[in-house]
């Protein structure tokens, strides 16, 4: 079952390379995404947490949670690859600033490694032993740097380059972590033994504690590194703006989230061996000064896909202090984690709509959607409503619970910083949407009557919509349940 | 005598770090990091005391990448951009060598402080690896050309792999394949894009990539 979660984009990804026929092809991924969520959904049934390759391969309840996230967003994602690469003419595409023309890559590369890509994800998910964790975030990594550079444009050229070095030194980092984490199973009193996950969190008390320190602060580094925690967070935005849009979602919505969940397994060791809250504090540094970075960063952008990337990097921000609390709050990030990720990818596949009629990613271009984009614009107005934390959407009810898990401990400077920031960011990205959504394009020579939209291009984000609105006023009994399971084993009290 | 080979190989390492630093001919470069990928093979065996096979087929085959293919690759990229130098690199290389010459004295430091367990390492060793990383490290920071970059990559991975392969020996053979296949695949995709850019923008000093910023 496992291995049928990492196997089947895998064979699909390689099959997808030398295929003649586009119609194959994209077919080819929308069966392959379909398989994989049908697999994942299958696995709720499942009690947890099972084993593959002797328990190497795990599906517990945060792998269950991601899975779940990731499986879905691919599945939205392809079906909108199908409208997308359907609209993406064949002719070279005009730029829209510098006025040269560009062209796209092989789309056989491109499906290739994006159904790559959903196997490596898979793999970081359920893989239970921090070495093979590694081997598939780098690998992550390796299949989507070349999903950025889909556009043969300088400016993706440019992006990929950034974050393939950057993401590639960052996790180098993380593989010295690992072997600090090694080193420290041997330095300590008790015996030699593998890093497994659960064997670690058993014999977590025999761990040296300054090497486990050492190796927690490499691997945060490391993997915040890919998370896009601040300051190390310079490739996101670049990456972010300049991939295609629904290669965007992907990064936004399920990359980050894995990369997280690397950060997330160290800190369920760091809880076993009785230094959850030097853990706890490192993460709660991390994550104000990410959420006040991108803040900041936020008030003077003028490019809304590079605004919807600095949002990620604020939201990665709320999910680190969030596990920082602990508690209530740690289930509130988890939550937020599923929240933020179809919100998110929303907004980035609304954003490519947008982006294939304006042809600019400026917010003072692109305005006057509600009039254009009838329906993209109000899923841009309900989107936006949504990231920045309003009722009833679910990152409301995640963003408070976490306020209320900081607001439980006392951690009153905390609790102010995060309101202080999520503040700013709501003001920043509110003003911004608006004034798209609102006014009329002036220096833009489209037309100003309605678009005609297709049907995947808008059906897919309105239904990740839902999915948030239904979560902000109804939670499901196996859903909380599972949240509640993956808090627990990052301690902080419950 | 062991002993001794041991740390004739880690002074040798260091020397070529120092050498890095120092070259402004990519060809050198790429040359010094191939050996450096041999003296650390041969530092990875010494360190074992027994290897058993598949520990001295491992360490062959990670050698054999890291000084036969990946320096093939870059070579490879090299004659494709035909760039053959580092032309006025942000840090000069006198400069570059003293920051390396503090750079060791700080790896030095920080070796000292670090209690490594095992009987295997000297303390020569780890301030080696550390110093092989910082080396790396500063070579993606401090130059221009997207495939000296490239090499401060390798070099870091080397001295990571170097630690690894001394301190941890337990690493299953099945992730370090996994590490080995990574490094591979991630020089593969940037000699690639390193020609790509070359023919983009028809140059490849990475400071000039600065179209995107806010």
């Amino acid at each position: 079952m496992i291995w049928a979660l990492i196997l089947i984009p895998a064979v699909c990804g390689i099959l997808a390379f030398p295929l003649a026929s586009d119609r194959l092809r994209r077919t080819l991924l929308v069966t392959a995404a379909l398989a994989h969520f049908a697999l994942v959904l299958a696995a709720w049934q499942i009690p947890l947490p099972f084993n593959a390759a002797t328990g190497w391969l795990t599906v517990d309840a945060m792998s269950l949670l991601f899975l779940s996230i990731c499986s879905g967003l691919f599945l939205a994602a392809s079906l909108y690859a199908i409208d997308y690469l359907k609209r993406s003419p064949k002719a070279p595409i005009r730029d829209y600033l510098e006025g040269f023309q560009f062209g796209n890559r092989p789309e056989g590369i491109f499906i290739g490694c994006l159904l790559l890509f959903l196997a490596a994800m898979t793999a970081v998910i359920v893989s239970n032993h921090m070495g093979i964790l590694w081997v598939a975030v780098e690998a992550t990594t390796l299949t989507s740097a070349p999903l950025i550079y889909y556009h043969r444009h300088h400016r993706s050229l440019e992006a990929a380059w950034k974050y393939l070095l950057i993401c590639s030194v960052g996790i180098a980092l993380a593989l010295l972590g690992n072997f600090f984490l090694a080193v420290a199973t041997t330095a300590g009193p008790g015996q030699e033994h593998s890093l497994l996950l659960p064997e670690l969190v058993k014999n977590a008390a025999g761990l040296s504690p300054t090497w486990l320190k050492a190796a927690f602060m490499l691997i945060l580094v490391g993997y915040g590194t890919k998370m896009g925690l601040a300051p190390m967070h310079t490739w996101l935005p670049d990456a972010h703006s300049e991939s295609p849009s629904l290669v965007s979602a992907l990064l936004s919505g399920a990359l980050l989230n894995c990369a997280f969940l690397a950060i997330l397994r160290m800190q369920t060791v760091l809880v076993a061996a009785g230094m959850g809250d030097f853990g706890r504090n490192m993460l709660i540094l991390f994550g104000l000064v990410s959420m006040g970075w991108a803040a900041m960063l936020l008030i003077s952008l003028t490019d809304y896909k590079r605004m919807l990337a600095y949002s990620s990097v604020e939201h990665m921000g709320i999910l680190a202090v969030g596990i920082g609390l602990g508690g209530t709050a740690a289930a509130g990030a988890m939550l937020h984690v599923l929240n933020h990720s179809l919100t998110k990818a929303a907004l980035f596949l609304v954003a490519g709509n947008i982006l294939a009629v304006y042809r600019s990613k400026n917010v003072n271009d692109a305005r006057g959607l509600l009039g254009i984009l009838r329906v993209s614009g109000v899923l841009w107005l309900a989107g936006i409503l949504s990231i920045t934390g309003s009722p009833p959407f679910g990152l409301f009810i995640s963003e408070l619970m976490i306020l209320k898990g900081a607001l439980a401990g006392g951690r009153w400077a905390v609790a102010g910083c995060y309101l202080a920031a999520l503040f700013v960011a709501f003001a920043a990205i509110a003003w911004a949407g608006m004034r798209m959504a609102y006014g009329r394009p002036d220096t833009l020579p489209i037309q100003s009557k309605p678009y005609a939209e297709s049907v995947l291009s808008v059906a897919v984000p309105a239904t990740l919509l839902v999915g948030v609105l239904v979560l902000g006023l109804w939670m499901p009994l196996p859903l909380w349940r599972l949240v509640k399971a993956a808090a627990a084993t990052l301690g902080g009290g419950f | 005598m062991m002993q001794a080979l041991g740390e004739f190989l880690v002074i040798l390492m260091i020397l070529l770090n120092l050498r890095l630093m120092g070259v402004s001919r990519l060809g050198a470069c790429v040359q010094t990091v191939a050996i450096q990928a041999l003296v650390i093979g041969a530092l990875a065996l010494l360190s074992q005391p027994k290897p058993g096979f598949w520990t001295v087929a491992l360490v062959a085959a990670a050698t054999a990448l890291k000084a036969g293919v990946l320096p093939a690759m870059v070579h490879r990229a090299m004659r494709e951009t035909g760039v053959v130098r580092e032309i006025d690199p942000l840090v000069g290389y006198t400069l570059s060598v003293l920051i390396g010459t503090g750079m060791f004295v700080l790896s030095l430091m920080a070796a000292r402080s670090l209690q490594v367990p095992s009987a295997a390492g000297t303390h020569w060793l780890v301030s080696g690896t550390l110093f092989t990383m910082l080396t790396g490290l500063f070579l993606i920071v401090a130059r221009r050309k997207a495939i000296t970059q490239v090499l401060g990559f390798i070099t870091m991975e080397n001295g990571i792999y170097l630690f690894g392969v001394t301190f941890a020996i337990h690493e299953p053979w099945l992730v370090q394949a996994g590490v080995l296949l990574d490094v591979f695949a991630a020089v593969f995709i940037m000699g690639i894009m390193v020609c790509h850019i070359n023919r983009e923008f028809d140059h490849i000093d990475t400071n000039r990539l600065s179209d995107l910023k806010d």
